[in-house]
């Protein structure tokens, strides 16, 4: 009898366990939002900042209770599928999101995976955030990509325009990599520059994506001794031993990119030799980081060991969609009221100082709204750390 | 033309080395050793952490990322290498056990490193510079002559020392070498070893110059094979001799054909197809293995 009553309360209390566990579990129904992006290889920190930052908004969401859309509150669970940069992945990862039913995924990092996902969004309802700068992705009669961040042809033409006026900058010379996105950045680059009057002194020179000398690289192009330097579509593993090249062949003239670094990065691969390195960051310096993007900062440190400087750009992609679907519930599963909201769309940026909006962008580049405002900042790399050179908008 | 033939020195010598440890291991295994790459990234964030994170004495970090390689390579022929041999007479079994060594190394190190590129600081400040004709930075020049160093070290060894008899013999005939009473198992795993530290001690010389990242595994591999084929697969002296063909023509197609964007390594590939075609056992090799 006594052991019967052991085995009938041990009994209860595991089903109870249970229970409360399922009741834990089903606490918030589970919002799914992608992410398809290279997470390995030489390009692996484009797309882990974007992973992480992803992972470390979700965490921080479900912690405070979840993310409330018209009278549900989600749980936000981020699914993710590294395409190794190639195109065939990145389509067989939007294809993933289509079979678990997710309509909102960011990425993918480049512009062949981009263009390569396209189909695959289009005829499943998914709405996606690319990092890729072509501009048909954004342009009628396509409709289902944002861009994610600042395109280089609309922060290349605000930077130069600085560096003519600030700096007396009157020639340039590009290097790009020997690959798709910096080979277009680098094109769309020179041709703004030209029609700002610069004179482009070297602009054929590439190197390959796993170089790691670039002295010879660099050689012929520093002896045409321009003012300044476009290091285009630069990828963060590469900035620092270009820079630092550059300099130990004698470069004294001003160096800059259209793509987000990391100061940590900088700091340890170029030192001091990096000082007046111009690039495009997100809401990064004290001067326009807000508490939220500060705290951001920190849960991001302690999830993963140390932060990556671009995710002060990627940390956007998540904050606008669950916001627009905030916006407009019905969103949820039907992107068509998704991008009917974009167009009236603004909720304030908890990112920045200040009265800062979001909204989609994008009017003069793409013709419609498909683009995230996130802030142009652009960042000069001081004694180990970025400082504002000046901030502008896109619209 | 001064600052080209520099830079091919300075390029040759280093990949000459990465070349050596790859083609010591196909010598005494016949293994085609494709996390090769990876063990050079190893190195580098070794000297990474110990010289620009702990900030030890960089002849230091360079020690452990030769010590922790080195023990690496012995763990790896020991527990896997050496199975797979003694079980499978199919040379793609370790050539496959290779490649799946390179995922899981490039997994770890994702996991233990991180996705950033890494950097210490430089060992020597300053830039030679010979009235612009030759710039080269003092610490790519110390790099070169330790690397240049490193290989006649390894020749001497080699050449002279009982060990470096043993994979000599090991490598010219394994049979025979057993019969004459070189314990096989042991001096494969002692070679395997000392090319795993090849690996290790060029990546802790390049991360002073290069930095090291997550993705140069791969890379490194492919241009190692590419030494190893140019100077004859097993042949130390190949090794090297295609690792000074490779920096040269590399740095002369960078110089003469940069104005038609990058398409060195596309001339230095149909020339390599042309001369496999030609003498496909490569400079030093024999055609019969």
């Amino acid at each position: 009898m006594k052991r019967r009553s052991i085995f009938t309360a041990l009994s209860a209390a595991l089903v109870l366990a249970a229970a409360q566990g399922t009741v834990g579990l089903a606490a918030n129904p589970v919002l799914k939002v992608g992410f398809v992006g290279v997470t390995s290889g030489p390009a692996a920190a484009w797309g882990i900042s974007n992973q992480r930052s992803m992972e470390t908004r979700a965490a921080w969401i479900n912690e405070t209770g979840g993310y409330t859309i018209g009278d549900v509150t989600y749980d936000i669970e981020i699914v993710s599928f590294d395409d190794q940069k190639d195109p065939k992945r990145a389509i067989a990862g939007m294809e993933k999101m289509a079979q678990e039913g997710i309509h909102y995924v960011v990425g993918p990092n480049v512009d062949n995976g981009a263009a390569a996902v396209r189909p695959v969004a289009e005829a499943n309802g998914i709405m996606y955030f690319p990092y890729a700068f072509p501009k048909e992705l954004y342009m009628a009669p396509a409709s289902n990509a944002v861009l994610g961040m600042v395109a280089n042809y609309q922060s290349g033409p605000a930077i130069y325009k600085y560096l003519m006026e600030e700096k007396g900058v009157k020639t340039v010379a590009f290097i790009a990599a020997n690959e798709s996105d910096p080979l277009s950045q680098r094109d769309s680059g020179l041709a703004a520059a030209e029609a700002l009057g610069l004179e482009a002194v070297s602009a054929n020179v590439t190197y390959q994506v796993d170089t790691t000398d670039f002295t010879p690289v660099l050689t012929p192009v520093i002896r045409t001794r321009p003012d300044l330097l476009v290091l285009s579509g630069v990828s963060p593993a590469n900035a620092p031993q270009l820079i630092r090249s550059a300099r130990e062949l004698g470069y004294q003239g001003l160096i800059s990119t259209e793509t987000a670094q990391d100061a940590q990065v900088l700091r340890e691969g170029a030192g001091d030799l990096a000082n007046g390195f111009i690039s495009v960051g997100g809401a990064s310096t004290p001067e326009i980081a807000s508490d939220m993007m500060v705290e951001f900062v920190t849960r991001y440190t302690e999830m993963f060991g140390e932060y990556n400087d671009e995710s002060n750009t990627k940390v956007y992609a998540l904050e606008y969609i669950l916001a627009t679907l905030a916006a407009n519930p019905a969103a949820i599963e039907d992107v068509e009221e998704f991008k009917q909201t974009m167009d009236t769309f603004e909720a304030p940026n908890p990112y920045m100082k200040g009265d800062a909006m979001m909204r989609y962008v994008g009017m003069s580049s793409f013709g419609q709204r498909r683009q995230v405002a996130v802030p142009l900042v652009v960042n000069v790399f001081q004694d180990g750390e970025f400082e504002t050179l000046f901030v502008a908008e896109v619209d | 033309m001064e600052q080209v033939i520099a830079n091919g020195v300075y390029l040759g010598s280093q990949y000459a080395m990465i070349a050596l440890g790859l083609t010591l291991i196909f010598a005494l295994m016949n293994v085609l050793n494709f996390a090769h790459g990876q063990m050079y990234v190893i190195g580098g964030f070794v000297t990474y952490t110990f010289y620009g994170q702990l900030e030890l004495p960089f002849v230091l970090a360079l020690l452990m990322s030769c010590v922790t390689l080195a023990v690496l390579g012995a763990l790896i022929e020991k527990f896997l290498f050496g199975p797979v041999i003694r079980r499978s007479a199919r040379e793609e079994s370790t050539m496959l056990l290779a490649a799946g060594i390179a995922f899981l190394l490039d997994a770890i190190i994702l996991l233990v490193f991180g996705e950033k590129q890494r950097g210490v600081p430089k060992i020597v400040d300053g830039v030679f510079n010979w009235d612009f004709r030759i710039i080269m930075p003092y610490d790519r020049i110390l790099i070169c002559g330790l690397a240049i160093f490193s290989i006649v070290a390894f020749i001497t060894f080699m050449q002279f020392s009982k060990t470096g008899r043993a994979l000599r013999a090991l490598a010219q005939d394994r049979v025979a070498a057993q019969l004459m009473g070189v314990n096989v198992n042991r001096y494969s795993m002692i070679g395997f070893a000392l090319g795993a530290m090849l690996a290790g001690l060029v990546g802790g010389l390049l991360v002073t110059i290069t930095g090291i990242n997550l993705g140069m595994g791969g890379p490194t591999s492919i241009k190692a094979f590419m030494m190893v084929m140019i100077g004859g697969a097993g042949v130390i002296s190949g090794a090297i001799a295609g690792g000074f063909i490779l920096g040269m023509l590399e740095a002369v197609g960078l110089a003469v054909l940069s104005q038609y964007g990058d398409i060195t390594y596309l001339a230095i590939f149909i020339a390599l197809m042309v001369f496999l075609a030609i003498r496909p056992q490569g400079l030093m090799g024999k055609p019969w293995g």
